[in-house]
Order: C-alpha cells, then sequence, then structure tokens
C-alpha cells in the first residue's frame, strides 16, 4: 500500500492548476478580445455575403476548408494516444490521455463550426437534416463528426468520474456551486471493486469505439475532395494520406500543449522529460509514415506526368505554391524527423520549437491540398476577373479562421481549470500496482 | 377539490367549443349557398362552354361562368413552380448539339444567358472558351454551357438535394434550398457551375417575384447558379436563350426521343444521331464518365480565323503544363 501522504501529495500536486488567478484572467481576457474581434469579421461576411473572402467561382473552397481539415485532423490524436497507445498497454502515455482527449474534443468541436464558416447559407445548416441525402459526403462527414465529439467527450467524462469524486472533496476555497456540481457529476463514486470493474470497462469498451470513428472522420474528410475527379484531389490514397498527416499535426498539439501545462501548472514531476522524449519518438513514427504516404501521393504521379497531373505538380514543384510546397516539406516534416532523431532534441523546450513548426507546416500543408487543385479546373478559366484566377485570402478570411483557434485555445484553458488536466486516480493507481 | 373545480370550467369549455363549431359548419354552408345562387345566376345569363387543361394535363369542357381565375398566393406559386420544376417534362430527353466550325465568338449567346437569368457580367452559365489543345493543333472558340450529365458529379455531392436530375435530361438547382457549400463546384470537370458570392446584380428590383426553379430568378445570394438548359423558354416550346440568340447558326437544341434537333439560327430541323454521326460528334471529356448531354461538332474547315488576339489566352492554359 501506497503511504497517506504520497497519495495527499499527488492530489494536491495535480489539483493545484484548478485555481483561478490573475495570468489566468489576462490570458482569457486577451483570448476574449481577440474572439470578440474575429466574431465582428464573421458578421460583416454574413451581412455582404462571401464576397468579402477571396474565394471565386474556380477557387470556391479556400482557407475555411483547408482550416477544417486542420481542426479535424488534430482532433484524431485523442484517439491515437487514450485509445491506441492505451489498449496496447503503452503505460507511459496514461498522464497523456487527458490532454490529448481535451485536445481532441475541442478541435473537433470548433471543427464543426469552422464548416459553417464556410457556408453561404448558413441559415439554411438545418436543411442538412430535412433534406439530407446519405450519397453526400457532407452527410457522412457530419454524422462521424457528431459521433466523434460525443464520443470524445464521454471518452474524457468516464475516465474522469474518480477524479471528479476527488475534486469535490479535496479542493477548498471553490464555491458551494461548484463543489455540488462536482459531487452531481461524480455519480456517488466511491470506488468499490465493483465501480472500479466498471469504470476499467467501459474505458476499454470507449477506447475500442473511438477508433473505427476516429478513422471514418478523417477518412470522409479526404473524400470530400477524393470523390471529385480534380487533377490532385483524385487519389485512391486520401484517405490513410489524411489520417496519417492527422496524427503528425495532432502529436504536435500535444506537445505543445504539455509544454505550457507543464510549465504553467508545475506539473514537471508528473509530465517529466521521459515523456518529452517518448512523444518526440512518437511523433518521428508518425511523420516517417505521413513521410512515405507524401512520397507515394506526389511521386506516383510526377512520375508519369499525365496532362493535368503535370499542371498541378509543376505548379506546386517549380510553380506558384512551390515555395510553400517545399518549405512545408522541408521544415514541417523533414526536418523534425532528421531532429527527433538526436536524443539531446527530445527535450522540452527543444519539442517545443519542433512542434510548432510541425503544427504550422502541417496547417501550410492543408492548404496545399486545397487550393492549388482548385486553380487548375479541366478547363481554361477565362473570361472572370483575376482574382478568381489566383486565390488570395482577405484580411476579414483571415480572422474568421484564426477565431476557431482561439475558442480551441479558450477550451483547453477552461477545461484545465476545472478538471485535472493529469488523471489523479491514474497515477496513484499505477503507482500502488509498482508497489 | 381541485377536480371539483376542474370540471364544470372544462365543461364550459367543451360547449364553447360545440357552439363555435355549429357557427363555423352555419357559416360554411351558408356563404357556400350564397356563391352557389351567385353561381347559378351566372349561368343562366352567359351559358358558354370553354376548355381547360387541368395541371395533371386532363382536357375538360365546362361552363365559362364556373372558371374562376385562380390568385394563388406567392406561397402557393412557389410550390406549384417547385413541383414542376423538379417534375421535368414527361417523355423528353433534352439534347444540345454545338457545332464548334460554325463559332465565331459573338458572343450573343452569352449575353442572353445573362440578361435572361439576371446574372452579372463576370457570372457565366454558359462561357465562350479560347480553346488549344496541343502546341500544333489550331485554336478554336468552344462555348461551354452545363454540359446536363446522365450521371452528374455535382448532384451526387449535394448534400440537400438542392441540385438534381429531373427526368428529361435537364440539372436543375434548387435556390431555395442550396445551403452554399459549394461541393457541386468543387465536383463539377467542367467548370460549369457559379455562385452569388454578393447580393445578386438584380436583388432589389426581383424581390417580390416569385422564384421559378426553372428559371433561377430571383437570384440569391449565397446560393448557386447554373445553366438550366432554360427549362423555363423549354416548357413553353421555345428554343433556350443561348440556341435562339447565336447569330452563326452554332446551337443545335432538340429532344433525343424524337431524334430530332433544330438550329436555333436557321431554325431547320434535323436527325439527331445523323448529325452526329455525319460530323464527327462527340462530348467533353467522356473517360470521366459522366455522359454528358451537351455534343460537339469538331471545328474543322472553320469559316472565320481564329483571332489573332485571341491566340495568348489560348495558350496560357497549355502552357502550364
Amino acid at each position: 500500500m501506497l503511504e497517506q501522504s504520497k497519495i495527499d501529495k499527488i492530489t494536491s500536486d495535480l489539483l493545484g492548476s484548478i485555481r483561478l488567478n490573475k495570468s489566468f484572467m489576462i490570458w482569457m481576457g486577451f483570448l476574449g478580445v481577440s474572439l470578440f474581434v474575429c466574431l465582428g469579421a464573421y458578421v460583416k461576411q454574413l451581412t455582404d455575403g462571401l464576397v468579402v473572402t477571396g474565394l471565386g467561382d474556380y477557387v470556391s473552397w479556400g482557407m475555411y476548408l483547408s482550416n477544417f481539415v486542420f481542426f479535424v485532423a488534430t482532433s484524431l490524436i485523442g484517439m491515437l494516444i487514450s485509445a491506441i497507445l492505451g489498449l496496447s498497454g503503452a503505460k507511459w502515455a496514461a498522464p497523456l490521455a487527458r490532454i490529448a482527449e481535451i485536445i481532441a474534443l475541442a478541435f473537433a468541436a470548433v471543427a464543426g463550426l469552422v464548416i459553417v464558416s464556410d457556408m453561404g447559407r448558413p441559415d439554411r445548416l438545418l436543411n442538412v437534416f430535412i433534406h439530407g441525402r446519405v450519397q453526400s459526403p457532407i452527410v457522412w462527414d457530419i454524422t462521424v463528426v457528431t459521433g466523434y465529439v460525443l464520443i470524445s467527450a464521454l471518452f474524457l467524462y468516464i475516465p474522469l468520474i474518480p477524479d471528479l469524486k476527488i475534486c469535490s472533496e479535496k479542493l477548498d476555497k471553490i464555491p458551494p456551486f461548484q463543489r455540488k456540481i462536482y459531487k452531481i457529476l461524480s455519480l456517488n463514486w466511491n470506488g468499490t471493486l465493483e465501480q472500479e470493474k466498471l469504470l476499467k470497462q467501459s474505458t476499454r469498451m470507449l477506447a475500442i469505439l473511438i477508433i473505427p470513428v476516429a478513422m471514418a472522420i478523417h477518412t470522409v474528410t479526404s473524400w470530400l475532395f477524393a470523390s471529385t475527379p480534380r487533377a490532385g484531389w483524385d487519389s485512391t490514397i486520401m484517405g490513410p494520406y489524411f489520417v496519417t498527416g492527422a496524427f503528425v499535426s495532432g502529436s504536435a498539439a500535444v506537445i505543445i500543449a504539455m509544454y505550457f501545462y507543464r510549465k504553467n501548472y508545475k506539473l514537471q514531476d508528473y509530465i517529466t522529460d521521459f515523456h518529452f522524449d517518448k512523444m518526440g519518438k512518437l511523433l518521428v513514427l508518425v511523420s516517417l509514415i505521413y513521410l512515405y504516404f507524401n512520397l507515394n501521393e506526389y511521386m506516383v504521379p510526377g512520375y508519369k506526368m499525365k496532362k493535368f497531373d503535370a499542371i498541378h505538380l509543376n505548379n506546386l514543384f517549380i510553380g506558384g505554391h512551390a515555395v510553400m510546397f517545399w518549405m512545408v516539406q522541408i521544415f514541417g516534416l523533414i526536418i523534425p524527423i532528421i531532429l527527433l532523431l538526436f536524443k539531446k532534441m527530445r527535450k522540452p523546450l527543444p519539442m517545443l520549437l519542433i512542434g510548432i513548426a510541425v503544427l504550422i507546416g502541417a496547417w501550410f500543408k492543408r492548404y496545399i491540398i486545397v487550393i492549388p487543385t482548385m486553380e487548375h479546373p479541366f478547363l481554361p478559366i477565362q473570361n472572370v476577373p483575376l482574382h478568381f484566377k489566383v486565390y488570395t485570402p482577405t484580411g476579414i478570411e483571415i480572422l474568421v479562421s484564426i477565431a476557431p483557434l482561439i475558442l480551441v485555445l479558450i477550451i483547453i484553458t477552461l477545461l484545465s481549470k476545472v478538471i485535472p488536466i493529469i488523471p489523479i486516480h491514474e497515477t496513484i493507481e499505477q503507482l500502488e500496482e509498482k508497489h | 377539490m381541485s377536480e371539483q373545480e376542474e370540471k364544470p370550467k372544462k365543461k364550459t369549455r367543451r360547449e364553447f367549443l360545440q357552439q363555435l363549431g355549429i357557427v363555423g359548419i352555419g357559416s360554411v354552408l351558408g356563404s357556400s349557398a350564397i356563391l352557389a345562387g351567385i353561381n347559378y345566376d351566372k349561368k343562366k345569363t352567359e351559358g358558354q362552354r370553354i376548355r381547360i387543361l387541368t395541371a395533371e394535363n386532363e382536357l375538360l369542357e365546362i361552363e365559362k361562368s364556373d372558371a374562376t381565375p385562380v390568385v394563388k398566393t406567392k406561397y402557393e406559386n412557389l410550390t406549384y413552380l417547385q413541383k414542376q420544376g423538379r417534375d421535368g417534362i414527361e417523355g423528353k430527353r433534352f439534347v444540345m448539339v454545338i457545332d464548334l466550325s460554325k463559332c465565331q465568338n459573338a458572343r450573343k449567346c452569352m449575353s442572353a444567358c445573362q440578361n435572361a437569368h439576371h446574372l452579372r457580367p463576370e457570372q457565366h452559365h454558359i462561357n465562350v472558351l479560347k480553346m488549344e489543345e496541343t502546341e500544333n493543333t489550331p485554336p478554336f472558340y468552344m462555348p461551354k454551357p452545363c454540359q446536363h450529365c446522365d450521371n452528374p458529379p455535382c448532384v451526387s455531392v449535394c448534400p440537400v438535394d438542392a441540385t438534381f436530375k429531373r427526368q428529361d435530361g435537364i440539372v436543375l438547382i434548387d435556390n431555395e434550398r442550396c445551403i452554399g457549400c459549394r461541393f457541386c463546384i468543387a465536383a463539377c470537370p467542367y467548370s460549369a457551375r457559379v455562385f452569388n458570392w454578393a447580393e445578386p446584380l438584380h436583388a432589389q428590383e426581383d424581390a417580390d417575384k416569385t422564384y421559378d426553379v426553372e428559371l433561377n430568378v430571383p437570384q440569391k445570394k449565397g446560393t448557386i447558379s447554373k445553366c438550366l438548359f432554360s427549362a423555363d423558354q423549354v416548357r413553353l416550346g421555345k428554343l433556350p436563350y443561348c440556341v435562339s440568340a447565336c447569330p452563326n447558326g452554332v446551337y443545335y437544341f432538340g429532344d433525343e426521343n424524337e431524334d430530332a434537333v433544330t438550329n436555333g439560327t436557321t431554325k431547320e430541323t434535323v436527325r439527331f444521331r445523323k448529325l452526329l454521326a455525319d460530323n464527327g460528334g462527340y462530348t467533353l471529356m467522356p473517360e470521366l464518365g459522366t455522359k454528358p448531354r451537351v455534343y460537339y461538332l469538331p471545328p474543322k474547315g472553320k469559316e472565320v480565323p481564329f483571332q489573332e488576339k485571341d491566340r495568348d489566352e489560348a495558350a496560357e492554359h497549355l502552357s502550364h503544363s
């Protein structure tokens, strides 16, 4: 048995983040004001129409769509860390599971809003439910993304139940209503064997269930593109190409979150260099797989250079999008892989910087997937203004695209202020097993 | 206690409703009797018989005095137009043939179309493209409407059935239902669709008009617009706007089932399949399996040469590869 003093220390350490301090207020204030500005831009778009964006009849999907793909992609990490690593018995990932789930939930929930910002008639959103047609990938996407948000929420909540009990008992200086909410949400948890068993079983069931759903959300998102005949999208590997790419951006997001949670909430004893080292290795692994898919996606058509593939690829390799394309491949993928092979680079600070580079690369990668293809349709673009031929996002578009990121940060911050971001119950349990 | 109090209340309510019902039925009966009386009077005085065609396509003969003009509300009209627009015209399979050897880039088709559908200058349901397919093959002008595919990728991807394929082969867009996701634009290999990015051109003038899905007017902000094969004209037995506007005899339009197409300029009607067979007719990008209903005759032996000033624009698309 573990000494009570040790348990108490763990509990108080991990509950330490749940308090509202000055820096939290400043940070939230900053996020709130930024969100307000971005919403102003969206109101402008609502009144004037999508004409305020850089979109046109040829490049009719732009930054909003690539942003949507990025958000769905990043949300997949919850499934990788909590479900796949958890089920395969990788114990090291247990303290990171909740961070991954918070990221998954935040990104997936906000992805739904991103896609609404792209709609010409958001007021008719309900038409999708009233007149929805099974054969449209958009309907599949809405179904699976909603499903993933729900399952992710459950997957966050159920392992949280014992911790909520701890919160209601051990947290001092919280208002009574908050204590009451913890108590209600903890569903009378008292740690009996039967309850423990139930918790284990349901967590395991969700872990299994979430894998196909997570695969589905990004596969279906890739089919929004792969179901069209356009050069650059008309590819059979789009599904796995997107899913593997998703793990890259998601891992980077978790690494960044780990760094800041650890630093701000003084969790150095719980998120250790060991965890960063492991996450670094995981990032190398998923990046290598993604690199392999990139090779297939670009080299195979590049070897044949069929008429329209050639137009598309020339544009990426040496044409208008070449700088972005190569920056993404080199700084977002190849250099991070090489750097992370060295142990010295898998320390917290270098990992943070690499994580940021990878995440930015991942965002631009989605841009590269969506926009260049639209700029080169099969038939020539003629008799239209120049801005229909070359897509340049407008300021309003950029603001509306930043809004979801701010929302994600708000959700991540808020959640970390009401629940322990490292599972207390599991940490104690794992220590007890060791003894 | 409370139940006892409730009871009498309920009774009075029921009684009230009963009375209301009697009054209602009475007034309906009364007014219909008055109406019948008036009609009877009219019949006596006039006694003329007329023929009317019902919505179900039945020809009936009735007393003229019995016929009252139906003044429908805007909403009723919309429902009717929507149903008619989605049903299409039974027994027809519309096709278009575009003779590229005749096209001189007069662009009368484009302006007629934009006028009819209240489009902005950069919005093209039909677009005359300057084409050059390889370096050594001659350039040519190619009018490009929606191909009204029999296997339309745009219809497959639409999440709300806003764009649909009718029994007569025409692909339409219902801008009362469109959510503006633009998946159809992404899916269309012919770049045939346009979007109302801003408030449409005649938004204010058209505000009171009932939406006709066969004309797609009034256009609506945030929704798709596309070539409709002039479904409204075709319903009247007329040729599409672009076809009748062409001064150079480029367009033929007709019914595949009848195997007859009519030239919009000369009004000459010819056999559809023979026209294709004799002139090497083809469709655009047949390898995509979209099965277009728009056929092209090759730009062979052009009477008017391709304008030198258009050459650069034609070559632009080619130079990318």
